[in-house]
């Protein structure tokens, strides 16, 4: 069984970086804002920022195409963004607005896209991922090559429908790639604490899946990854595992103060392995950009985002009326 | 007598019949080393090692089935499972397994099992993790299903629950956690430290299974309500200026019905109020039992007032919650037949 490591480098264009580094930075921005309105009030409930994990989604969207499609768990909001989903839209559900993907009544952890292949947005940790092979299967079903990324983290590795998930897209092929986001804590418990072994990715290995390990704090390494493993599901070899080693650096929702880590560790992970600065140390060293071009892009964000918290703060509320619309039983 | 949130009355029950019992196993996600999401098991692990108060990986079949199988084999475990709102892929596991038990053994194996839950909404918690599925529960021939209101409330009926032989779901509406709740959410909140039922008895006592209690004495309506409820139940006979009687269940299996017909052969009228949607909801049973025993007694038709049959909206959060207006609305009705 196939688990690989990296070991080169891919080539990569100065215009590619600067769109991982403007797409990853968009996402930071949306979710600091986010942080700030739910800091105001604006935003209620739960809301579980991506803060540190942008080279994931941002690596393999660059690994996607048309036609494929993405399903995740309740720590959403990168994922929409980085599949081109509106901030606007994204943020007007966070605040609850008529303006949201979900009309206000789904919140933080529960919007969809059609346009945008993007199918949730799920809110049980695990629960998702039979969904991204039932999305798989639809697209074998219905003829081509296109495949579904269904992400989850290494907490919800944990859930048994991931296995009887795992034996089903592998007995009947389906082209779906399984995406294990593995920030190293389920809430407040790490991996080591809930999880018998260190390397889930090998966890196919008895379903004949194949699985890899991957820097999700460098997101040239991920997308190579993911061009892989979309290779390997276009072709009809069935699915394919990813465990996409990352971190987030804020607690797991507004709520947790994350006193099961240490300032220390969060602090170093900042300072040394953030995928940000990863990317732009290659644009600067590369001399693909300039501090001024870097400046340039950094405001295009920031106005898209406060254009953003803008929206989301102006929508109305919902109408009453919206509370009794999409109710058939 | 001490001062106590529901979350340190929860914390103590549990000091206390691990500290008798060293069957008493505490176990779920993120329960030991970082002391539960909402710390009701904080401080358990390093007092009573990890041995007794254990994370487990979040997976929810497989914790209640291991649990069933400790508690055949005479353990006690005491299973918190994140949210109420996460109990469904454990939900086989507790109908087809720990409710049946006894039964299929024909008494051979019993299942002491308590399994806690978060439940309720008034967190903007949107449709998975605000769900109120106690009904789900009380369908199912083999467990009791409790659901406490206030701090010392919660300790006694959790140390009943121990120390029950059969399983026992005991649902804890997390609205409640830090203070009562009377939904009006534009008003600021109480903590439990300015409220009698904050005052918590120390060391152990036992609140009984099956025994409801009268909170508010009337003699026009009784009002039957539990949990969250029985806060905006208060608020609203407050506001009504009708003389209400105010029962708050307790536990829902066993069920009081005694201290229900007693209630309503007295006062002639009769309203059921919960959060959980009302169709099929627990509502419906308490209506129809209390047609059956109090049908001459009746002045007007029974009333249910409860959640709208909708998912649980993020942003509609008090549209959907059945506050103080709506039950001001029952009131008003029952009392005009």
């Amino acid at each position: 069984m196939t688990t690989r490591k990296n070991t080169k480098k891919p080539e990569v264009s100065g215009d590619e970086l600067k769109e991982f580094y403007r797409e990853m930075l968009l996402i930071r921005r949306f979710e600091e804002k986010a942080g700030q309105l739910y800091g105001m009030g604006l935003i209620g409930g739960f809301c579980h920022l991506y803060i540190g994990q942008e080279a994931v989604v941002v690596g393999l969207e660059a690994a996607m195409e048309d036609g494929d499609r993405r399903i995740t768990s309740y720590r959403d909001h990168g994922h929409m963004i980085a599949c081109g989903m509106d901030p606007k839209g994204v943020m007007a559900e966070l605040t609850g607005r008529e303006g949201g993907y979900s009309k206000g009544k789904g919140g933080s952890m529960h919007m969809f896209s059609k346009e945008k292949e993007f199918y949730g947005g799920h809110g049980i940790v695990g629960a998702q991922v039979p969904l991204g092979a039932g999305l798989a299967f639809a697209q074998k079903y219905t003829g081509g090559d296109r495949v579904t990324m269904t992400y989850f983290g290494e907490g919800a590795a944990n859930q048994g429908q991931v296995y009887e998930t795992f034996n089903m897209a592998a007995l009947w092929k389906l082209p779906v790639i399984f995406v294990i986001e593995n920030n190293r804590y389920a809430m407040g418990t790490s991996q080591a604490r809930a999880t018998s072994s260190k390397d889930i990715h090998t966890r196919g290995e008895a379903f004949g899946i194949p699985g890899e390990m991957v820097d999700g704090m460098d997101v040239l390494a991920v997308k190579e990854a993911g061009l892989r493993a979309v290779a390997h599901c276009r072709s009809g070899e069935g699915p394919y595992i990813l465990e996409v080693m990352t971190y987030r650096y804020r607690g797991h929702s507004m709520s947790d103060p994350a006193k099961y880590r240490t300032r220390d560790e969060v602090q170093k992970m900042r300072e040394e392995h953030d995928a940000i600065d990863h990317v732009r140390k290659l644009l600067i060293d590369g001399g693909f950009a300039s501090e001024d071009d870097l400046k340039s892009v950094d405001k295009d964000v920031k106005d898209i985002i406060n254009e953003a918290a803008d929206f989301a703060k102006e929508s109305p509320e919902p109408a009453l009326e919206e509370l009794w619309t999409d109710i058939y039983a | 007598m001490a001062r106590m949130t529901m979350i340190e009355a929860i914390r103590d029950a549990h000091m206390i019949a691990m500290e008798e019992d060293d069957t008493v196993v505490v176990m779920g996600e993120d329960v030991g080393y970082f002391g539960g999401v909402f710390r009701c098991t904080a401080g358990l692990q390093k007092k009573f090692g990890v041995e007794r108060c254990f994370d487990t990986p979040i997976s929810e079949l497989g914790i209640v089935g291991t649990a069933v199988g400790m508690a055949a084999y005479g353990l006690k475990p005491v299973v918190e499972i994140q949210f109420a709102d996460y109990m469904y892929p454990g939900y086989d596991q507790i109908v087809s397994e720990a409710a049946r038990l006894r039964y299929r053994s024909a008494g051979e194996f019993t299942c002491p099992l308590v399994i806690r839950m978060p439940t309720g909404g008034g967190i903007f918690g949107a449709q998975t993790h605000s769900q109120s599925p106690e009904a789900l529960f009380t369908h199912v021939a083999g467990l009791k299903t409790v659901v406490p209101s206030n701090p010392a409330d919660a300790k006694g009926l959790l140390l009943a629950a121990i120390a029950d032989p059969d399983p026992v779901i005991f649902l804890e509406p997390k609205r409640l956690y830090n203070g009562p709740y009377d939904g009006y959410h534009d008003r600021p909140s109480v903590p439990w430290s300015k409220h009698p039922d904050g005052e918590v008895e120390a060391g152990r006592y036992e609140t009984p299974l099956g025994k409801a209690r009268v909170v508010r004495e009337g003699a026009d309506a009784t009002l039957i309500t539990y949990g969250t409820m029985v806060h905006v139940a208060l608020a609203a006979v407050e506001d009504s200026g009708v003389d209400v009687e105010v029962i708050d269940l307790r536990t829902l299996l066993p069920l009081d019905m005694d201290t229900i017909a007693a209630s309503v052969n007295r006062t002639g009228r009769c309203i059921v109020l919960h959060e959980a949607t009302l169709t099929s909801g627990y509502g419906a049973e308490i209506a129809a039992l209390v047609q059956q025993d109090c049908f001459y007694s009746l002045e007007a038709p029974v009333l249910r007032v409860a959640g709208w049959d909708t998912p649980y909206p993020h942003a509609q959060e008090w549209d959907y919650f059945p506050g103080p207006a709506r039950v001001r609305r029952a009131i008003d009705t029952v009392m005009k037949e």
